[in-house]
């Protein structure tokens, strides 16, 4: 396996207000993300998390830092238009409006964009849009109007869109924060379907704590840093340094932590309500009361 | 205060058309007023439909809309009027900001209430308080604020019309944890100190569990449940039946008592999940 | 569901005139109201007629959609029809009171006008607008404009411009349509004042849109800089055009229509079109 993006030190700082006061949006960002993984950035708004999107995306360039696309430095002087192209081939992003990114009236067409612009033959885009709207579970939809489709649906569109260029890695910058739940699921489906089957590296930027226990590892933001990096499990069981950076922690994850404060001996990373059912009858069964009590 | 009451009410989309659909079918319901009620149901079950029934942006095509008894389409020419007493903020209602300053743009419905200058100064100061807008924002430009801000002033901006009854279309919609906290806390804040009848429109079990006073379930343009938290939650099956989740602890309760450790089915928060469970009024059968 | 708007109305179907090369259709569509022009006799508008429900029958596409096509043209068409009623003069009269003077030319005239003008609309848009995607549309006219890339002229930008703001349209108009809603909840009024204090009405709308439109096409920049969009240069498509026998086939037909239109316009006896 090898590293598909690896971030040394990125910080980043919008351009000030009237004022002249610069917004620092990321402060001093390392991680590396392999081949085949599924992470999850978590992070509240505001975070720094969407800046971080961009930058890996090279729709921004970090002021400090380097970035690595697939082993190669794409924050290098010399870098060239080409260059980003080749790293934007590699590396794909679907945003949060499924309504502002799709180009073309027709489901199929729209997916077409990419390929057509990498400039493939007409015979090989068709290949790789029928397999992206089959990956997808689309290809019922191929001759639709994109804009009458559901929002899950539209994102569904918006993924075949990013997979049609047989991407190695895809960034999902909040793609399921404006879909309702069935949406949500849909696209979250989808997503660790592609991971799975597809071998696709995911880095999936959310809020919502129970798709990020979906990954196989979390990075939390706060103010610009990646202050907890770690296994779902692992991130979770610091229920209190969550809560801290404004976040959730899954309710099974919550209900376990009262249950330790109150002297009961149990596990914390459980986000299966049987499960956790099953863990709190346990404790309360063996009685082991840590004595602590508050 | 203001009791909404909707009488057989049946709405249908595109008349006539191949595509046409039931939108509301013979709804009867009371919004009560003093209590936030949620409303619930999957996309396509209604629920916006009916928000627009409530003060007069569509028109039933059959039944009635009351407003203190009163039709609200008794005199069409005086819907206007309904709509100050009946407020509603829109799905994502920042994109309604477009005045210059925000103090200008929560003013804009108290102006076309034609509020006197200075009632409409207080009334906007008093908005902005209850949406958690620090008074030195007010003359900043509504295209500078964060978006938690935007959607806080346009918030403000219905806020400011006091309207008797509060209607919210997905008011938390797309905001991260501590957004939705503040937004939904503030709402129910401003419930209690007005007195108004308030009316939150959601598919967030998690949200209307935690901030609602009764909840009504929509499906296929059908009432189908209502009651309190408590009572709508703790039939899950049926919740799930007309394609809706229930709270992660709520499914953790009924997980405890098949494993024998009965906290009752009525559970829809954590806290009270937690009370239940350690406070020794669990019966524990071994 | 309020957002369909009649514009560039596709009607989805299979049929010979769906199948045409967009490339073909276009320049069908403009010899086509070349011929409709020529036809001066009431034979050759006879003509013209038969063509027409031919056209329509093979496009399978229903009459009342045509209809309602044609629909925002009464008035177009009842103005230049009473025009020609009243204003043309000829040889039998028919009602001669007052100022007004009306005589059989004159009316069968302005009956020509009309049969011109609805089959101008209904013919245009069934060989054209109906059966054919706004995307295979603009499509087919960047590559009949192709050749004009060669004098640096932004044919390929001209035609994602196109593209792009067919695939916004309805997205916009929904949003409009929002927006109204939002500002009328907060007692905006439309509909009454003069109109200076109605165009003012406009502002709480057109502000949101633009800014939403601004936001959405930065938004779009980005998403399609990240789908490796660079321009025009090195780019190709997934569908090629291909003429086919059936471009040929209606080539040929539309030729002996005009053939036809011609012959008749000379030989036919009858009532010649004044204007």
């Amino acid at each position: 396996m090898s590293t598909i993006i690896k971030a040394e030190h990125l910080s980043y700082s919008y351009p000030g207000d009237e004022e002249g006061q610069s917004v620092q949006a990321l402060r001093d960002v390392s991680f590396s993300i392999e081949e085949g993984e599924f992470v999850a950035i978590l992070g509240h708004n505001g975070c720094g998390k969407s800046t971080l999107a961009k930058i890996l995306c090279m729709i921004l360039l970090p002021e400090e830092g380097k970035l690595y696309i697939d082993g190669k430095n794409m924050t290098e002087d010399s870098i060239t238009e080409a260059d980003i192209n080749d790293g934007r081939r590699k590396v794909g992003m679907v945003f949060q409006n499924p309504d502002n990114q799709l180009v073309a009236t027709i489901v199929e067409e729209d997916i077409a964009f990419g390929p057509e612009n990498l400039g493939l033959p007409p015979e090989k885009i068709r290949q790789r849009v029928d397999w992206a709207l089959k990956t997808v579970g689309m290809t019922k939809y191929a001759r639709h109007a994109a804009h009458r489709l559901s929002g899950g649906q539209k994102q569904r569109v918006a993924i075949a869109g990013a997979i049609a260029m047989r991407r190695k890695c895809i960034i999902f910058d909040e793609s399921t924060a404006m879909l309702d739940p069935h949406g949500r699921k849909e696209v979250m489906d989808t997503i660790s379907r592609l991971n799975r089957e597809e071998g696709i590296t995911v880095i999936h930027i959310t809020h919502y704590m129970n798709e990020a226990t979906m990954a196989d590892r979390v990075l939390v933001m706060q103010q610009g840093g990646i202050i907890m990096e770690g296994k779902p499990t692992e991130v979770f069981s610091r229920a209190e340094e969550l809560w801290q950076a404004k976040l959730d922690v899954p309710q099974t994850t919550e209900l376990l932590w009262h249950v330790r404060q109150a002297g009961y001996d149990v596990a914390l990373d459980i986000f299966d309500p049987a499960d956790c059912a099953a863990e709190i009858a346990r404790a309360l069964e063996g009685k082991t009361h840590g004595g602590n009590n508050t | 205060m203001a009791e909404i009451t909707l009488e057989n009410v049946t709405y249908v989309y595109g008349k006539g058309a191949p595509y046409e659909m039931r939108a509301l079918d013979d709804v009867s319901l009371t919004f009560r007023p003093g209590e936030v009620t949620g409303l619930i149901g999957h996309t396509g079950s209604g629920k916006s439909t009916l928000v627009q029934m409530l003060n007069g942006l569509l028109k039933p095509d059959s039944g009635r809309v009351l407003l203190d008894g009163k039709d609200i389409w008794a005199d069409p020419k005086k819907i206007q009027e309904i709509r100050f007493r009946v407020g509603l903020v829109m799905q994502y209602p920042e994109y309604q900001l477009f005045d210059e300053t925000v103090e200008a743009d929560i003013g804009f419905g108290p102006k076309n209430m034609g509020m006197e200058p200075e009632k409409i100064k207080q009334a906007v100061a008093r908005a902005a308080q209850f949406a958690g807008l620090s008074p030195e924002l007010l003359s900043k430009s509504p295209f500078d604020l964060s978006g938690g801000q935007k959607r806080r002033a346009a918030l403000a901006g219905v806020m400011a019309m006091e309207p008797d009854v509060l209607v919210l279309d997905e008011p938390a919609a797309g905001l991260d944890p501590g957004g939705r906290r503040e937004i939904l806390g503030r709402i129910r804040k401003y419930q209690q100190e007005s007195g108004a009848n308030v009316i939150i429109v959601s598919h967030s079990m998690e949200d209307m569990a935690l901030y609602c006073d009764r909840v009504l379930v929509m499906e296929n343009g059908k009432l189908v449940m209502s009651g309190t938290p408590a009572e709508v939650f703790s039939r899950a099956e049926k919740l799930i039946a007309v394609g809706l989740d229930v709270p992660q602890i709520t499914r953790v309760a009924r997980a405890l008592r098949e494993v024998g450790v009965d906290i009752g089915l009525d559970i829809y928060t954590v806290k009270f999940a937690a009370q239940r469970l350690l406070s020794g009024r669990i019966t524990h059968e071994s | 569901m309020k957002a369909d708007i009649a514009f560039g109305q596709y009607y989805e179907g299979n049929s010979f005139l769906h199948r045409l090369d967009p490339r073909w259709k276009i320049l069908f569509s403009i010899f086509y109201i070349v011929v409709i022009f020529l036809a001066k006799n009431v034979f050759a508008f006879a003509l013209l007629v038969l063509s027409a429900i031919l056209l329509i029958l093979v496009s399978r596409i229903p009459l009342r959609m045509i209809l309602r096509g044609l629909k925002p043209l009464i008035f177009i068409i009842a103005f230049t029809a009473i025009i020609n009623i009243f204003w043309l003069k000829g040889k039998t009269v028919l009602v001669d009171w007052w100022i007004i003077h009306i005589y059989l030319e004159g009316i069968i005239n302005a009956l020509l006008i009309v049969v011109r003008v609805v089959i101008l609309v209904a013919g245009t848009s069934v060989l054209l607008t109906y059966t054919t995607t706004p995307l295979a549309l603009t499509d087919g006219l960047e590559r009949l404009l192709s050749p004009l890339a060669k004098i640096r002229l932004p044919v390929h930008e001209f035609s994602m411009m196109m593209t792009i703001a067919l695939r916004f349209i309805p997205t916009l108009v929904e949003e409009t349509d929002k927006i109204m809603n939002a500002q009328k909840a907060r007692g905006a009024d439309f509909s009454t004042g003069s109109l200076a204090r109605r165009a003012k009405a406009l502002i709480p709308i057109l502000i949101p849109l633009f800014i939403s439109a601004f936001r959405r096409a930065e938004e779009l920049a980005t998403a399609m800089e990240c789908r490796c969009y660079t321009g025009g240069k090195g780019r190709t498509r997934m569908n090629i055009l291909h003429s086919s026998w059936r471009d040929l086939a209606m080539c040929l037909t539309l030729c002996a229509l005009c053939a036809g239109v011609v012959l008749l316009n000379h030989f036919a006896p009858g009532y010649t079109l004044a204007m």
